[in-house]
């Protein structure tokens, strides 16, 4: 655990717009986002951080400044020690971006690529920045908050099929969630457990958009 | 043929006599149903006669947005959905969500059930190996390797079926302990097959070890350097087969991993014969844990007693007192009462770290999870390596690799 305190105590000297981030396990900071890549590149080169074990974004609902979060988890497998370093996405809620960190750890291409996916940040400096769950061409970023968990009914993937069988994608029947039985029902069928929200279901018909 | 499937340019190399000789590159498509692709891999892939020179794995066939799910139910009604991450072993993905939620509540389990987990995580390990083990050797043609290590995990099936009602999607775990004590004699049963299961190991792993047909399919073949494993944030037998001995269960120990003696087993080429070995000394080394444990089994309480808005209250509590009625109801409609904050914890799987971060906003329902899967992180390596290999190696390096797309996709 030491070892990462130091390695921040060092990187704090070196950079002094960077702050501590509350933690509830490894130590933590906050890094502007200018600073981010020389900051990233110190941690592995000077205090031994080889591994990036994780790297992800939060979403903090529409309104909130930043609006998106990027977090990099990192790990020495020399002293074992982890960090936590985290930097606010620039830009608008439509094109959030932060600098890729690609250079630094490989293994950072795909998971920048998962986060442009399901959150729509751009990392700038990525050598090929394209959808890696969600199929090229997908209009949405579903992990924002303000997609429905349901999803939003979308044209196929395969145009060609999507013409023969004018099939869609269409959101799931069960929208919302948790899963409540509803207590006012008196036969069993009614009182099926079903989803929380019930704006709609199998039995009444879905409002229009 | 050759005209039709994946020469474009065909007509232009007709047109002129000097370009016959003229390097053509094929694209071929692998997958998403392939044999070897264990599962909804699909590569993308550019050939030079036999070698590749370009392959993009393409994910997400699998993808059910379970960090989606996650944000809008509570933290025990998540338990199920990851039993279907890494669906070879869901016992240890149970384990790996319930510490990262209880690091998040400052919740200490008792001995007893810690022993409980890392027993079955150990077992889950053992499982999941064998089914690696055995769909490597198909996909090098050793057909019996299969039915041998098939026959042993069913053995452990049964194990996991007396303990959890459930054979493959366990669902054992619950935040602050697990849904019920071992059974009366079960302890017995699991050193029983202990037992028998190191003899019928060796058995297996002697089909293979001193193979030549296998060694000469996997030696040298799919290098992965120690420097390039860790840049690509590879995990698990992957990294230690490539020499660095990186093991969560020694290195950051959790659940108790510190009593246990064991060894960290790790190769020294990085090609797909290490990796082979390194998971069947594990499987050993896991044998090992589990007599351990069985023979210090601690007593006492298999939940966190003291967790009252965390873990619902035994059901003939429920059933007598308004109180733990009250609380159950509680847990239940609300989830677990979670406190603000922010945790990352990896656990060591048999496919590598799994990572769940976790920011709670608090309250029973997280505000955002990820999950680390380390088959993602294993596959993206495969740009790397693919290059220069031939066509029939990338079946072998497959399968050397061990993953799940149920875990990569979420």
């Amino acid at each position: 655990m030491s070892a990462s305190v130091d390695a921040l105590s060092a990187l704090k000297a070196k950079f002094p717009q960077v702050t501590d981030r509350a933690s509830r396990d490894c130590p933590a900071v906050d890094v502007p986002t200018l600073d981010l890549f020389a900051a990233l590149k110190s941690l592995r080169d000077e205090a031994g951080f080889d591994l990036l074990s994780d790297l992800t974004a939060i979403d903090w609902a529409e309104g909130a400044t930043p609006r998106f979060t990027a977090v990099y988890h990192l790990y020495s497998t020399a002293s074992h020690a982890a960090v936590r370093v985290a930097t606010p996405c620039v830009g608008d809620d439509a094109a959030p971006a932060v600098p890729s960190v690609v250079d630094i750890w490989p293994a950072a291409n795909w998971h920048e690529r998962e986060a442009y996916d399901m959150f729509g940040i751009k990392f700038e400096g990525h050598p090929d920045l394209r959808r890696i769950l969600m199929w090229d061409g997908y209009p949405y970023h579903p992990l924002r908050k303000e997609f429905p968990l349901a999803g939003i009914e979308t044209a196929l993937p395969d145009l060609e099929v999507a013409e023969e069988t004018q099939a869609k994608v269409i959101p799931a029947p069960m929208v919302g969630g948790p899963f409540v039985a509803s207590s006012g029902e008196m036969n069993l069928t009614e009182a099926e457990p079903r989803a929380k929200d019930e704006s709609w279901n199998e039995r009444s018909a879905k409002p229009q958009a | 043929m050759a005209t039709e499937i994946a020469f474009p340019d065909s007509a232009a190399k007709a047109a002129g006599a000097e370009q016959e000789f003229a390097p053509e590159k094929m694209s071929l498509s692998m997958g998403p149903s392939h044999p070897s692709t264990h599962g909804v891999l699909r590569l993308q892939m550019e050939l030079d006669g036999e070698v590749l020179t370009k392959c993009d794995p393409i994910v997400g066939y699998l993808h059910r947005g379970d960090e989606k799910i996650a944000e809008n139910m509570t933290y025990n009604q998540f338990v199920p959905y990851t039993d279907r991450l890494d669906y070879l072993a869901p016992l240890a993905n149970n384990m790996a969500y319930a510490i990262a939620v209880e690091k998040l509540a400052g919740l200490e389990v008792p001995a007893r059930c810690q022993a409980i987990r890392v027993l079955t995580a150990e077992m889950a390990r053992i499982s999941a190996h064998l089914m690696g083990l055995g769909a490597f050797g198909l996909d090098v043609g050793a057909w019996t390797v299969l039915v041998h290590s098939l026959n042993q995990r069913e053995h452990l099936y049964k194990l996991f079926e007396e303990l959890t009602g459930a054979r493959f999607t366990t669902s054992y775990t619950r935040i602050g302990g697990v849904s019920r004590d071992v059974p009366e004699g079960w302890l017995g049963r699991v050193i029983a097959f202990c037992d028998q299961f190191e003899p019928a190991l060796e058995e297996t792993l002697a089909l293979l070890t001193r193979n030549k047909i296998f060694q000469d399919r996997t030696v040298g073949v799919g290098i992965i350097t120690k420097a390039d494993a860790l840049a690509y944030g590879l995990t698990g037998p992957n990294l230690r087969g490539s020499g660095v001995a990186l093991d969560l269960r020694k290195d950051r120990p959790y659940s108790g991993y510190e009593q246990y003696e064991f060894d960290v087993p790790v190769g020294s080429k990085g090609d797909c014969y290490d990796r082979y070995l390194c998971r069947g000394e594990e499987m050993r080394q896991s044998v090992r844990i589990i007599r351990q444990i069985v023979a210090k089994f601690p007593s006492g309480d298999w939940y966190a007693k003291d967790a009252r808005k965390i873990f619902a209250p035994p059901k003939d509590k429920i059933l007598t007192s308004m109180e733990e009625l009250i609380n159950n109801f509680m847990i239940v409609t609300e989830g677990p009462q979670i406190p603000a904050g922010e945790v990352y914890f990896e656990a060591e799987n048999p496919k590598g770290a799994l990572g769940f971060y976790i920011v709670s906003k608090g309250g029973g329902v997280p505000w955002r999870m990820k999950i680390r899967s380390p088959s993602f992180c294993n596959l993206s390596i495969l740009p790397k390596v693919c290059v220069g290999t031939m066509m029939s190696d990338v079946v072998t390096l497959l399968g050397s690799l061990d993953f799940v797309m149920g875990e990569c996709d979420r």
